[in-house]
């Protein structure tokens, strides 16, 4: 048992309203700079919809993630073999068509203009080349066009439905969406990293965040095409690619990343998990529909001696260990089994995980009234807006037990509350709820109050990086001193005296 | 004397050039080791310049090596008609590859708004230099032939002799002046190779071949901290 710990996030998509704050929150820090002005480390997407870049679920058409015949594993676009003779044209690179091409307005012309009979407009004009264009797409055009003919029928998740449920999603009064809050998932078996010609980019051993080191990228841009998520971008200025850095400066400090931070809805939960990563190789070749119980299986419970033992061998802190029993995704994922992987069919196996969202579902009339007390106490999940194979095509590589025991326990949940705060529901339908969930009743109260009533500390809970007993071990902490001050990037040559 | 000097000085001036700026443009800025992909913004044509030119040169490169470390064997070769006009007309064929590539990177460049914000003025020299030696070595194939043969009897002796720090230009003094265009400008390209986007040859990723799938870096040695916790 090779035992480590890392840093996994979870969003509960029931509670996002869209806002994109995390999204602005995350460009203002970190990708406002020119070559990153297309970059959105942190992105909502409207589900159904094309996403960004546009389509990016679609591997037939980028090549991102692994392959397994379940003997072996192979990068989907570029591996070692076939790296040789690709190097000097990547064949399956996205181009700035597929995300959009910056722009700004001129604003200038605004106070410029010569006085005439029409009011003076702002032209677009791009970001690279300064000349004006036409915009034609850009980040999040199909924000909110659920149903539509053009987004949300390209859906790559929908794709695969029968047309029949296909028409379903588009049809008038049955239009549906939600929104699908995205950064890089620090996956568990990169393909950014795997892929990556010059070892640039690495999985960090103490925390498992995946960085990409600026010195050494040569900008071959093999991460680009090989991450499935689509979350490592190309600078067109410095050559180097980019990703999300989780905001380790922030989380060294005890700080939630800003785009957790700003999080309107509270939606976004943050902790550290134990995971054996002995088992990787294996379970990375499992067929498809193993893949969701694959990974909840490798991810270690942190109160047993038996893996406590081996994580303090394997150098953990104590205190990390600590953080792993009180972490909220380690309930929602293991414990619960409420959240789920986006598409674990690529099989990086990311470590940010979903709650699946109980849609807005057709209600049912019984003489009339809204019904809410026949037998058919889960009849609303099947008959949600959204077929259960689409949001099973999302979340748990097309294996819809899975979905619909994460949307029954969340049902049981709300249908136990509502007996106790509204009262309209008997206490005998409830408990029957919740046995049909498989969910007990401090499990529903536990599962309620970390959704609804978390505080901060309980939403994220951020293991101590102890980078100042790391860093003592290896470097002396007054080396620098009086030498290196505020600002530099390369240090200048300390004069000793 | 303007032979000694184009042919006896500038290659140990370039050479100097090329060593100390390399390795100080390594060490102090190891960022800027690279070079500046524009594929990200032109996908389509990028792939009839790049491809081209890069397998084109590196076949080219390939026969010069042959020629300066192995003369005897390509003289040998050059033995049978069959296999000189063979050997001459396949290196031909790759550096007509190595030119076509060049003129559609340098067109793609300079037509393409978005390729064009993203080329500097050094890529202008490059492709410039390039250009010219590209050029100029299909013209010496064209105009005076059988190249394989008399550069292993004249340009690699002097470059031997340069090589052992006693440079003798006479072994190349007879040669047309296309030939010595192409030796004068092979010289300035390795001068300003470290200043420029060539650098990029320097870090092939050969290491990715054997190295472990995942990446794994740790801040912490692992080892002392177990001794600090005594667990």
């Amino acid at each position: 048992m090779d035992v480590r710990s890392q840093i996994s996030m979870l969003f509960h998509l029931d509670k996002c309203i869209g806002c994109h704050t995390c999204s602005i929150a995350c460009k203002n820090i970190w990708t406002d700079r020119e070559g990153t002005e297309y970059m959105w480390w942190n992105n909502v997407e409207t589900k159904p919809g094309t996403g960004f870049p546009t389509q990016w679920e679609d591997q037939s058409k980028y090549k991102g993630g692994w392959e397994s015949d379940g003997e072996t594993l192979k990068i989907k676009s570029t591996g070692k073999g076939r790296i040789v003779p690709n190097i000097f044209h990547n064949p399956n690179l996205p181009s700035l068509d597929d995300y959009y091409e910056p722009w700004t307005y001129k604003y200038s012309d605004l106070f410029n203009a010569p006085e005439g009979d029409d009011q003076p407009t702002a032209i677009p004009v791009s970001k690279i080349t300064g000349q004006p264009i036409d915009v034609k797409a850009g980040p999040n055009w199909d924000d909110d066009l659920g149903g539509s003919k053009i987004y949300a029928a390209n859906d790559p998740n929908a794709k695969k439905l029968s047309p029949e449920q296909q028409m379903q999603m588009t049809a008038i009064e049955r239009l549906v969406f939600f929104y699908l809050p995205r950064i890089c998932n620090h996956c568990l078996n990169p393909t950014c990293v795997a892929a990556c010609p010059s070892g640039a980019l690495y999985k960090r051993g103490e925390d498992g965040i995946v960085l990409l080191n600026q010195e050494r990228c040569r900008g071959w841009r093999a991460c680009v095409s090989a991450c499935p998520y689509k979350k490592t971008y190309f600078n067109w200025v410095t050559g180097k690619s980019e990703k999300c850095i989780l905001c380790f400066p922030r989380l060294e400090s005890g700080q939630a990343p800003a785009c957790f931070h700003s999080c309107v809805g509270r939606i976004r939960y943050l902790g550290n998990v134990l995971y054996d990563a002995d088992l990787l190789t294996e379970i990375a070749k499992r067929p498809d529909s193993e893949l969701v119980e694959a990974q909840r299986e490798m991810i270690l419970d942190p109160h047993d001696p038996a893996v406590i033992a081996a994580a303090r061998k394997n150098g953990i802190h104590e205190a990390v260990i600590e953080s792993a029993q009180r972490s909220p995704v380690y309930k929602f994922v293991k414990v619960w089994k409420i959240a789920l992987p986006p598409h674990v069919e690529f099989r990086t196996f990311p470590m940010l995980f979903y709650v699946p969202p109980l849609l807005p579902v057709m209600s049912t009339k019984v003489d009339g009234r809204l019904d809410n007390q026949t037998a058919g106490l889960f009849a609303e999940i099947d008959q949600a807006r959204a077929p259960m194979a689409y949001l099973a095509n999302l979340f748990s590589a097309g294996n819809e037990g899975k979905l619909r025991y994460a949307l029954k326990k969340q049902m049981a949940v709300r249908i136990s509350r509502r007996q106790a705060t509204v009262g309209d529901i008997s206490k005998e339908t409830a408990d029957r709820a919740l046995a049909e969930a498989d969910c007990t009743r401090e499990e529903a109260d536990e599962i309620y109050r970390l959704t609804a009533l978390a505080t901060e500390d309980e939403r994220f809970v951020i293991p101590p990086f102890q980078r100042e007993m790391a860093i003592e071990m290896v470097e002396d902490p007054q080396e620098w001193k009086q030498s290196a001050g505020f600002g530099f990037r390369t240090s200048p040559q300390a004069k000793r005296l | 004397m303007n032979d000694f000097v184009l042919f006896g000085v500038l290659p140990y001036v370039a050479t100097v050039i090329f060593l100390v700026v390399t390795i100080q443009r390594y060490r102090q800025r190891k960022f800027t080791y690279s070079s500046l992909s524009s594929q990200f913004l032109e996908n389509r044509q990028h792939f009839f310049g790049s491809v081209p030119f890069h397998y084109g040169l590196l076949v080219v490169l390939a026969v010069h090596f042959l020629a300066l470390v192995a003369p005897d064997w390509v003289l040998w070769w050059n033995s049978d008609p069959v296999r000189l006009w063979a050997g001459e007309l396949i290196v031909l064929a790759f550096a007509v590859l190595t030119l076509v590539g060049l003129v559609n990177i340098a067109l793609r460049r300079a037509i393409h708004p978005l390729a064009r914000r993203v080329t500097s003025a050094g890529d202008w020299v490059v492709y410039a230099l390039l250009l010219l030696q590209v050029a100029s070595g299909i013209g010496i194939a064209t105009l005076h032939g059988w190249g394989s043969a008399w550069f292993a009897t004249s340009a690699t002796p002097w470059l031997w002799s340069l090589a052992r720090m006693a440079p003798d230009v006479s072994y190349i003094a007879p040669l047309p002046w296309i030939v010595k265009f192409h030796f004068v400008n092979a010289f300035l390209l390795i001068g300003f190779f470290p200043f420029t986007r060539l650098v990029h040859v320097l870090v092939m990723p050969n290491q990715y071949l054997w190295r472990r799938t995942q990446v794994v870096v740790w801040n912490w040695d692992r080892s002392r901290i177990r001794r600090v916790d005594g667990a």
